[in-house]
């Protein structure tokens, strides 16, 4: 058996992936990925809502010697206007980076870009 | 009183309420820990009712349950408002003891207990979103205002039609920069003040009867 490469995994979820999921497993499947030591840049991110429930299950979750929490970054819902309500038009969330947070770290986030650093001395399992 | 007469009454409070706006609200403190959620709560509480709502400290997640005042009438020249004051524990999406050990110099027991406790206070928290009509979102004026936490408050609070007020608080601190939390939240009101000092606080008590006292429809 080929052992394990030593690195940080990145995983690169599209949105049909995650369209295919309800709610519930969404947030089961990115928490389950998360404690394995993954970082995920989800191509449609989770509504504010989801995000919330993300937050509260992950306390739920933390385990003070092998799981502390996650670090997440991502845009809500853009807004629409009057006229996009009234044709029924929703926007969706945007890109989202989600991973462990003794692995990564924001360094700075504005309207158009989010940078993170992967601290150094980890890898995922 | 008959009951004819008790239901006359409702119905005629009832009608002067819809014409005239919201007389009584459950407005929430929120914000990430160690923002001054506590602070601002003694605040209102010390100048509309003499109590106090909890101790404060430079170590994150002092509050670990979320804790209420009934009955904080504010008032705002001719017009008021009846408020139940949420104070909530800090939002956090990690908690970590050794930061308590290491930073705040807290020893092992303490420090766990104290992340266990404050992790049950975020998932509390999160679930009196569920149950309030408005947020005074407090934020650290001299820090990045766009993290996920308030990000994630204001998505949620939008989502259900709620009003929100940013009190940018630690106006007091040389470094902090109220206009970057205009310009990040253009869509909310902003209120720069120092809870600590009480400055441009009658402000906030202003807006807060203002903004908490329209009538909204409140998604679920």
């Amino acid at each position: 058996m080929t052992p394990k490469e030593k690195g940080i995994a990145f995983t690169l979820i599209s949105r049909q992936k995650l369209d295919d999921l309800t709610s519930k497993e969404k947030l089961r499947f990115i928490l389950d990925e998360v404690k394995t030591g993954k970082i995920l840049v989800l191509e449609q991110g989770l509504t504010s809502v989801e995000q919330a429930s993300l937050i509260e299950n992950t306390m739920r979750e933390i385990d003070q010697d092998t799981f502390i929490g996650i670090e997440m970054e991502g845009y809500s819902e853009e807004k629409t206007n009057f006229l996009q309500r009234v044709f029924g038009i929703t926007r969706k969330p945007r890109m989202t980076v989600i991973g462990p947070a003794h692995l990564l770290k924001t360094v700075r986030k504005d309207n158009d870009k989010i940078e993170t650093m992967i601290i150094p001395g980890k890898g995922a399992k | 009183m008959g009951v004819f007469a008790k239901l006359r009454l409702s119905r005629f409070s009832e009608m002067v309420q819809k014409i005239f706006g919201k007389k009584h609200a459950k407005i929430g403190i929120y914000g990430p820990p160690n923002v001054g959620k506590t602070t601002l709560a003694n605040r209102i509480l010390r100048d509309w009712t003499g109590d106090i709502m909890g101790t404060v400290s430079e170590i994150p997640h002092e509050t670990r349950r979320a804790t209420w005042k009934r009955n904080v009438k504010v008032e705002n020249g001719h017009s008021s408002l009846m408020m139940d004051i949420v104070d909530t524990p800090g939002i956090a999406t990690k908690i970590d003891y050794k930061e308590f050990m290491n930073t705040y110099g807290l020893n092992k027991d303490e420090s766990r207990s104290r992340a266990k406790e404050a992790t049950e206070g975020v998932i509390e928290s999160i679930r009196w979103l569920e149950d309030i009509d408005g947020v005074v979102l407090v934020m650290d004026a001299t820090q990045d205002p766009f993290t996920q936490v308030n990000v994630t408050i204001i998505g949620n609070l939008e989502a259900r039609n709620l009003p929100i007020l940013i009190a940018a608080n630690k106006i007091d601190a040389e470094d902090a920069s109220p206009a970057t939390l205009k310009s990040a939240f253009p869509q909310h009101p902003v209120v720069p003040i120092s809870a600590l000092t009480g400055y441009n606080t009658e402000n906030l008590y202003s807006m807060m009867v203002k903004e908490f006292g329209k009538k909204r429809h409140k998604k679920r």
